[in-house]
């Protein structure tokens, strides 16, 4: 079971940081980030494992809009992707 | 492995294009709660829907969570209520009560089955149920209802039709006051599907399982969206398979929800119905895909062109995403639930004329149009009757869901809110068919051979 972590926002200090230790304290597993910033644009896309997480992807995406305020933050389980692009 | 670019698509369809989930329908056979005590099937069908759909709502939002994709509504259909009605008899308003508690109980947007299905003829019950429409969608507040008139099989049941345009009329009506809402609750069909999510003209038919979960899609902002980036050098045949693309992606997230809602509540999935159901919201018009395809304004003459290449090209695209496709499934053109008709209806490009030729070739009807408050009831059955007669020769469905303004005329509108939108009234032509329509009886079913196909001598 894993799910995709996607912000985009403003470039600041600290969002990895931030993003990262939200997961390491719902005990997801981050096993691949992507991240690029755009002239003075972050983006990030992250792969995490949920099987072992001790709360709800809903509960994971309400403390990551508190921790990691100001950004435009997703998390959406990999199967939406999966299923839409493959056959 | 997943690519930056599939996510990055995805998460622009649901955050700048509108895609989302419109609807998860639970169906529920209501066969069982028959009676011959009105009383006492009222409370079985209030115990059964609630032990059916009292988890509904909930596992909705959960799969919103986990998708991180909209799910507008949660919906129940049930089986037509006229077929109780007929075993228990008495005030069929009782059961559009119970249904309109149950729906507020569980927490659901709609509760659609206030129906009766006369398309050959009346049996116990239809008649009576018919008669209280107007009562039911003025005193309740979720209840949805319909009656189907006609099949391509039997024919259309023209005594029905006559019945059906007075009804309209008493449930406007009987609304006025809240904008003719009753109306808009309130579809006449020709071949109705038994398992479409889609309100207000969801049922559930009697072929169908005890219990099942529907799943309506929606997405005309992305289609519009995937052919704007396009651009316009593209000929027709090539914008047919950017929308079968597009209509593929969608579709795929709807059997996702289906099956993923269907395992959770443990009741089998039926269908995926695969259409492009508009809003009122701006960039979720199925007009202006149309007007992105090339057309100055929805309504144009070519309209009826480009709409026949979107709805087949969403159902080529649709059927192969998903295992089960059902429902109406094609594109909608409800006038007031989309920005680009409400906008063209206004203007006087789109006129009702043009919208009849459109449903020979979308996949419902005459949908969610406003006329004079002062159309006799006989011009609404001819209306109906029209509607019906496309729908029963070409094989499809077709449906009708006029809403007479009350009050008002050409020039004025009316204001629904929320999905349902709002709409100018429209011009219609009121030269009088009332002899027609008092003579009754039934236009017979047409003969299917004798067809003059190509190739043929």
């Amino acid at each position: 079971m894993r799910a995709v972590i996607t912000v985009i926002g403003k470039d600041m200090v600290g969002i990895l940081a931030k993003v990262s230790t939200t997961c390491a304290e719902a005990n997801a597993n981050v096993i691949e980030v992507t991240q690029s910033v755009l002239q003075e644009f972050f983006c990030m896309v992250m792969l995490v494992d949920i099987a072992e997480m001790n709360c709800e992807l809903g509960e994971l995406n309400e403390r990551m809009r508190n921790n990691v305020p100001g950004m435009t933050i997703h998390i959406m389980h990999e199967d939406i992707f999966n299923s839409m692009h493959r056959i | 492995m997943l690519n930056m670019s599939d996510i990055v698509e995805t998460i622009t369809m649901i955050q700048d294009e509108n895609l989302d989930i419109r609807t998860i329908t639970m169906g529920i056979s209501l066969l069982d709660c028959c009676d011959s005590d009105i009383d006492r099937s009222c409370e079985k069908v209030y115990e059964k829907i609630y032990r059916c759909a009292k988890d509904l709502v909930k596992t909705g939002c959960d799969i919103e969570q986990k998708y991180g994709i909209p799910i507008i509504n949660k919906r129940i259909s049930v089986t037509p209520i006229a077929m109780l009605l007929g075993a228990s008899g008495g005030d069929p308003l009782k059961y559009a009560l119970t249904l309109d508690r149950v729906a507020k109980d569980v927490g659901v947007n709609f509760i659609g089955g206030f129906s009766a299905l006369v398309h050959k003829g009346f049996s116990p019950g239809d008649k009576e149920l018919i008669e209280a429409i107007p009562r039911a969608l003025s005193e309740t507040e979720f209840v949805c209802s319909s009656v189907n008139i006609g099949t391509s099989k039997a024919g259309i049941n023209m005594d029905a039709v006559r019945t059906m345009g007075r009804i309209v009329r008493e449930a406007a009506e009987l609304t006025a006051d809240r904008q003719c809402i009753g109306a808009a609750k309130l579809v006449v069909f020709c071949n109705a599907p038994e398992d479409n999510p889609f309100m207000a003209g969801a049922f559930h038919g009697p072929g169908e399982p005890d219990c099942v979960i529907n799943v309506g899609v929606s997405g005309p902002g992305v289609v519009r969206a995937a052919l704007a980036k396009a651009g316009d050098d593209l000929d027709l045949t090539q914008v047919a398979d950017i929308i079968k693309k597009t209509a593929f992606k969608i579709t795929r997230m709807g059997q996702l929800v289906g099956s993923e809602a269907s395992k959770r509540l443990g009741v089998p999935f039926g269908i995926v119905d695969l259409s492009l159901a508009p809003t009122p919201a701006i960039g979720d018009s199925v007009a202006h895909i149309l007007e992105e395809i090339g057309l100055d304004m929805c309504g144009a003459h070519g309209t009826t062109a480009a709409l026949a290449m979107l709805n087949d090209a969403v159902k080529k695209g649709g059927v192969m995403a998903s295992s089960n496709v059902g429902g109406l499934s094609g594109a909608f053109i409800p006038v007031s639930e989309d920005a680009g008709m409400i906008e063209a209806a206004r203007s006087g490009v789109l006129t009702i004329e043009k919208l009849e030729a459109m449903t020979a070739v979308c996949s419902v009807g005459l949908d969610m149009i406003v006329i004079p408050g002062d159309t006799p009831a006989e011009i609404i059955s001819a209306i109906i009757a029209d509607e019906a007669a496309i729908g029963m020769v070409n094989f499809k469905t077709t449906a009708v869901r006029v809403i007479p303004a009350i009050g008002k005329n050409e020039g004025e509108e009316l204001e629904f809110g929320g999905l349902l939108g709002q709409g100018p009234v429209m011009k219609i032509n009121k030269t009088s068919p009332a002899k027609m329509i008092k003579r009754g009886g039934r236009i017979p079913a047409p003969l299917h051979s004798l067809k003059k196909y190509i190739g043929e001598g």
